[in-house]
């Protein structure tokens, strides 16, 4: 006797079961992130709130009273790494997008090996551009342990993020613009100037704030080229300086409890910069950014 | 001129510029050089590593340096045998495999099969933000939260140990796997869950068995940069795992990996042209060369992935 087939829509026992099972370790898997995020959030606050007080934002560190020790060099640092990595990286990295995308051929060996390039570099560890600015910069040129090496080294380890979303906003803009303004003679130049990089600036924009919300929470490259100094007074271009997660490392580094909450505070601070930057990327993209 | 021009059997129009445009070519050159700023990094890295781990192996034997089971380059007499720092690097990348390869992947599945499209829009950029932590505050989440945790639970670790900086790197490692598998899975076609389904599979089989296949060279991409990057993190180590290069199976032991090695050297004042400097570009230059390869490995299978699908 041949068997009887299942009646269609009925699924075989323990499917439901498995299916269930299965969904809950899904959900399990989604969930860990988020509570290791939250559980973070609130230690840092609960460890922190303490000492966040005027003190902390006009006093410069002190080593032997965390009651007095403050972030003002090290905040001043971040934002001074900021404004500079804003200037380096822009330029370049959108220049880089703009060769890949409108000039250069995608079928040259060249071209093909610069991509790949610029793909191993946004995965280098972080350290190691350390030791590029360490041998080049500090050590090489001669420059010392100067905020500007500080800013180049972080420049060159966000490079890769800033041309990966800067090319991709660029190719998101539809090639019948691009053929729209060559049809009325317009130079290949003016074509990108005028057409492809306004249509594609949100995009632009969005991914460098990301990419500067990266590097100012970088932390090991900057030991390398030196920000780890006792410094007192507010940085310049070409003086030693520090900068927040260096000094928050600094902190954690010591033995005495209370210098931890002191890390605490520093991180709080930290973050808030960091999602301030987050939130408006994101606002800028939900803003700006049009459908093709 | 163009005017005198339309009488029927004249010379049509010239549609190319007269002469050569300089100012293009000028743009198209400072472009290029951008370009050629991210080439001059490479080739700056390779240069910056190798002269001076040239001149250590000059002065050590690269034997010693791979055989050699102690590391106290700093001790009289020195020794540099690198084999405890890759046990080091070895041991809490696998603890950070344990936790950020399968809850990588199941959030991925969770994001590309499960999760309805708000819930996906809204989720994924909130493991974003995860990923956007930096890495010196998961060091200190690892040293003064996770480890008094652990020795909470009875397991007996030490205030540095293996075993806290991996599992933190783990989680922070989560976001890297499922982000690049999910958009492999994203790129498997809509037919071939269709087919399963109208087949009469379960979602759990067209998960399982349909879409993670199908998405199998992004997800080993996505294992591998994770790898990667856990071989390369630099400030969880430094923090949490502590300062001693030892060769021990233990994680609830200190050890030192080949970037925290490189962070305490390099962030003191050692003397340039010491041999103790140019260990520092010798433990690099492995370093580099062990994330190169899986970098590469990793390019490749997402390339290939998007071959098939895209």
């Amino acid at each position: 006797m041949s068997a009887i087939p299942a009646p269609l829509g009925q699924r075989p026992r323990g499917d439901k079961v498995r299916g269930t099972i299965f969904y809950v370790l899904l959900l399990i898997s989604v969930a860990v992130g988020f509570i290791v995020l939250f559980t973070l959030i609130v230690d840092v606050v609960q460890k922190g709130i303490g000492y966040i007080d005027p003190l902390f934002f006009t006093e410069p560190n002190n080593p032997t009273n965390p009651q007095e020790a403050g972030a003002k060099p090290a905040i001043l640092g971040t934002i001074y790494l900021m404004v500079l990595l804003l200037m380096f990286v822009v330029p370049i990295g959108v220049g880089t997008a703009i060769y890949l995308e409108e000039y250069a051929d995608r079928e040259r060996w060249y071209n093909r090996l610069l991509e790949l390039n610029i793909q191993n570099l946004a995965a280098v560890p972080s350290i190691v551009y350390g030791i590029l600015g360490l041998a080049f910069l500090v050590r090489g040129l001669g420059l010392g342990r100067v905020l500007l090496a500080g800013a180049l080294i972080l420049t060159l380890l966000v490079l890769p993020t800033v041309i990966v979303a800067s090319r991709e906003a660029i190719r998101s803009v539809p090639d019948s613009i691009r053929q729209g303004a060559y049809a009325l003679g317009a130079t290949q130049w003016q074509v990108v100037r005028r057409q492809v990089l306004p249509a594609a600036i949100p995009g632009i924009a969005t991914g460098s704030i990301l990419a500067l919300a990266r590097a100012i929470g970088e932390t090991a490259p900057l030991l390398l080229v030196g920000a780890l100094t006792y410094v007192t007074v507010d940085p310049s271009l070409l003086g030693s300086f520090t900068a927040l997660p260096v000094q928050i490392y600094q902190w954690i580094a010591r033995p005495q409890e209370e210098f931890r909450y002191l890390a605490a505070a520093g991180i709080m601070v930290l973050l808030a910069i960091l999602l301030t930057m987050n939130a408006f990327a994101i606002w800028l993209r939900n803003r700006y950014q049009r459908r093709w | 001129m163009a005017a005198q021009d339309t009488t029927a059997g004249a010379q049509p129009i010239r549609l190319r510029a007269e002469g050569r445009r300089w100012g293009e070519d000028v743009v198209k050159g400072l472009l290029a050089l951008c370009a050629l700023v991210s080439v001059a990094t490479t080739i700056g890295i390779i240069i910056a590593l190798l002269e001076p781990s040239i001149e250590f192996f000059r002065e050590v034997s690269i034997v010693d340096f791979f055989s050699g089971e102690r590391w106290a380059p700093l001790f009289e007499p020195a020794s540099f045998g690198v084999r405890p720092l890759l046990a080091g690097t070895f041991a809490v990348t696998f603890w950070a495999c344990v936790v950020a390869l399968p809850l990588g992947l199941g959030a991925a599945v969770y994001l590309s099969e499960y999760a309805r499209p708000h819930v996906r829009n809204t989720l994924k950029p909130a493991l974003e933000v995860l990923a956007g932590i930096p890495t010196v505050v998961f060091g200190f989440f690892a040293l003064t939260f996770f480890t008094p945790l652990l020795q909470d639970f009875g397991i007996g670790v030490g205030i540095f140990n293996v075993l806290s900086a991996g599992l933190v790197m783990g989680v922070m490692l989560i976001p890297t796997v499922a982000s690049i598998s999910e958009d492999a899975m994203a790129a498997v076609p809509r037919e071939l869950r269709d087919g399963a389904f109208g087949l009469g599979a379960s979602k759990l089989q067209v998960a399982t068995r349909i879409v993670i296949p199908a998405a199998v060279s992004g997800i080993v991409a996505s294992y591998v940069l994770a790898i990667s990057r856990a071989v390369g993190e630099t400030m969880i180590v430094l923090i949490a795992a502590g300062g001693i290069a030892q060769l021990t199976a233990d994680p609830r032991e200190p050890a030192q990996t080949m970037t925290a090695f490189i962070g305490a050297t390099g962030l003191g004042d050692v003397p340039t042209g010491s041999l103790e400097y140019k260990t520092i570009f010798a433990v690099g230059l492995s370093l580099f060369v062990i994330t190169f390869f899986m970098n590469i490995i990793s390019i490749r299978l997402v390339r290939k992935y998007r071959e098939i699908y895209e």
